[in-house]
């Protein structure tokens, strides 16, 4: 098991348990998922976040991350397969005053979510964005998703997928999110860092999860387990954004960046509304 | 008493009245003809009141915004018509499910597809039943005046808190873009149901407590943390594999609006009590049909008019007397034949039903009707 990095430095274990439901464990994902680990790296990030319980509402749409808020101790809501991002924008535009997180899969996001995710990047609603890149549709049984590498096996591409991908992060920086970064769950000390600077961001912040699909991901591309596929994607496969600098361009070439790639302040959609009642009421 | 305020309204601006009246203070739309005027309105004035409007980037998402507006503790609505109706359905499903209360328009327009935008229709009736995939509950309501609009906007509103259900209402492009003098109730006039919060503590609350029909319901607000899903579900909210509580589960949600179908069916009769022939009509065509009935009566012949304000549920109580005492039930629809169905299967045999339909962009004429009266009496 993993040390938290706030454990770590209080010398004391972190006790979960008072941000996860009693009686909701065990969880549905395989041994070996990446969900897990993100969720211990986002309970951690909040803790420190200073969100009350009260104040935190969690919403996804379909797929195995989307599970992750049936976990959590907080105002949680599962909804439509790519719909959590609108369902999230009633929510909070309707009680500005929640703290709204939204677990999203790469199938739910990009797929059949991927209108509602520009448009919700580009309104900059308050809101934190995890897309759980997994390279694969967990809950369907491991079809191919708009992340699946070209060439890749999948149970919808038998013979090699031939689309190209989405870069999760370049999309939402063009759709107007204000805070985009990428972590992995192999770095998940980082990733909470990153997670709470997200949750503090005000505005849209999308966080672009590289984790592992042992199950489907893994199995169908004969990578044996769910550390050689964490070594492969996440260890080997990126870089982090603090260090591409100061590498030779070879140790950065085809690797994806890790950290906070972008962030700025923009007027922020909540805001903006209550400043447009407050003009409507004084005229 | 001072004199009633009258406005000169369409019916679109009726049915934004109607939603603030209720206490409507969220709406998520996407532009569609001929249901636009709503928002246009609606994103005048939900600001001036506190309210929030936004325009979502289609139907799926002003749906699912719409039902989060009500689980953050607002009323809520979205308008639309034809093709957006049905990119509804699956928001639709999910508020029947999770038992989420909102309120949703559909100004009929012709179709199938793009269809005919601009012209009326009726030809929705069904798939404001049936719709949405799975078992679900179903109510409906048709105005036919612009009056009617507003305080049926109103009553659906409240069916939809008391009911912690989604409630739609259909009317057509007549009555969405015909202007009459509506008056404007009075507040308090109008009953006006606000939604019941819990009474217990946050730590006892159940979301779908099964000692009450209608469990009382905890908007995300305040201290009640709790968890709200589309999958089958327990008491507490949490999913379930066990088949006796998915059996009750989706028995519960059918069984609270059949459980209270007389409240929740609303007709108007005209002539009905010595009628040897029936007319079965509802929206703007019911108008027609009150035309034609009045204007036979004046010839002598015993034409009575059912108008159910309420189609779903079906109001299989006054269609069931109706048929014990006429010869023939006419059913004038703007489609190829959708409520008959309902009025056959309730009649079941005891006495004729016969339709005309007309799925040409043009209402039904009340000429039409009274041809088909005088051949039955
Ligand atoms: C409208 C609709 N279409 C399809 C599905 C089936 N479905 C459920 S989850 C899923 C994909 C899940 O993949 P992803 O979003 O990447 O999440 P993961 O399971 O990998 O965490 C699909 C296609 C559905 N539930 N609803
Ligand atoms: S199928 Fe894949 S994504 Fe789903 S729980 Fe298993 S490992 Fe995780």
């Amino acid at each position: 098991m993993s040390t938290p990095a706030t454990a770590a430095k209080k010398k004391v274990p972190f006790d979960y348990s008072g941000y996860l439901r009693a009686g909701k464990l065990p969880h549905i994902w395989c041994p070996g998922c990446g969900h897990g680990i993100v969720l211990k790296s986002l309970l951690r990030a909040i803790d420190v976040s200073g969100f009350t319980k009260d104040q935190l509402c969690m919403v996804s749409g379909i797929g195995c991350s989307s599970r992750t808020p049936g976990y959590v101790d907080f105002k949680t809501l599962h909804t439509l397969h790519g719909r959590a991002f609108s369902y999230a924008t009633g929510v909070k535009l309707a009680n500005p005053e929640l703290k709204v997180i939204v677990a999203s899969g790469d199938g739910d996001a990009l797929a059949i979510g991927g209108n509602h995710f520009i448009h919700t990047c580009r309104r900059n609603i308050d809101m934190t964005i995890l897309v759980y890149t997994n390279y694969i549709y967990g809950m369907t049984g491991g079809q191919y998703s708009p992340t699946t590498p070209q060439g890749a096996m999948a149970t919808t591409s038998r013979y090699g997928n031939i689309e190209p991908v989405f870069d999760t992060c370049e999309l939402a920086k063009a759709s107007g999110a204000t805070f985009v970064a990428r972590g992995t769950s192999y770095h998940c000390q980082e990733l909470e860092k990153i997670l709470l600077a997200a949750i503090k961001h005000k505005g849209t912040s999308v966080v672009e999860i590289i984790d592992q699909c042992p199950t489907y991901y893994g199995r169908q591309n004969k990578l044996r387990s769910a550390t050689e596929m964490m070594e492969i994607f996440e260890k080997n496969g990126t870089v982090s954004v603090k260090q591409a600098d100061r590498l030779p361009p070879e140790k950065v070439e085809g690797k994806l960046l890790r950290g906070i790639l972008y962030q700025v302040e923009r007027p922020e959609y909540c805001e903006e509304y209550d400043k447009l009642i407050e003009k409507v009421r004084g005229q | 008493m001072a004199e009633k305020k009258k406005k000169l309204l369409q019916g679109n601006e009726a049915c934004a009245e109607g939603a603030l009246y209720a206490g409507c203070r969220f709406y998520a739309g996407y532009p569609i003809t001929p249901s636009t005027e709503v928002a246009e309105m609606l994103s005048v004035r939900l600001p001036k009141v506190g309210g929030k409007f936004i325009q979502m980037e289609d139907e799926i998402a002003s749906i699912a915004a719409a039902i989060g507006g009500s689980i953050a503790g607002l009323k809520s609505l979205t308008a639309t018509s034809g093709p957006g109706f049905s990119l509804k359905q699956e928001g639709i499903g999910f508020a029947c499910m999770a038992e989420i209360p909102c309120v949703i328009v559909n100004v009929m327009r012709g179709g199938p597809s793009t269809g005919f935008p601009t012209g009326p229709s009726q030809s929705d009736v069904m798939q404001a039943k049936w719709g949405t995939h799975g078992d679900h509950p179903a109510v409906t309501l048709t105005p036919s005046t612009v009056q009617e609009i507003l305080s049926e906007t109103v009553r659906a509103f409240n069916l939809a808190e008391r009911y912690r259900t989604p409630v739609a209402v259909l009317y057509d492009e007549i009555v969405g873009h015909m202007r009459e003098p509506v008056v404007i109730p009075d507040p308090g006039e109008l009953e006006v149901v606000d939604r019941e919060g819990p009474t217990c503590s946050p730590e006892e609350y159940l979301p779908y407590d099964d000692r009450y029909d209608v469990p009382p319901f905890a908007p995300f607000k305040g201290e009640y943390r709790f968890h709200i899903t589309g999958l089958n579900h327990k008491t507490d909210g949490f999913p379930t594999n066990d088949p006796a509580i998915i059996d009750w589960g989706n028995r519960k949600i059918v069984d609270k609006i059949e459980k209270n179908r007389e409240s929740i069916c609303e007709n108007e009769a005209v002539y009905l009590d010595d009628a040897s022939i029936g007319v079965f009509s509802y929206g703007s065509i019911g108008r027609s049909a009150r035309y034609a009935v009045n204007e036979v009566r004046e010839r002598g012949v015993k034409a009575g008019l059912l108008r159910p304000l309420t189609i779903w549920p079906f109001p299989d109580g006054a269609v069931s007397e109706m048929a014990e005492n006429v010869k023939a039930i006419i059913v004038p629809e703007m489609n190829l034949g959708q409520m008959i169905h309902e009025v056959k299967r309730v009649v079941h045999g005891r006495c004729e039903v016969v339709g005309i339909n007309r799925v040409d962009g043009e209402p039904i004429h009340p000429q039409q009707i009274i041809d088909i009266i005088e051949r039955y009496s």
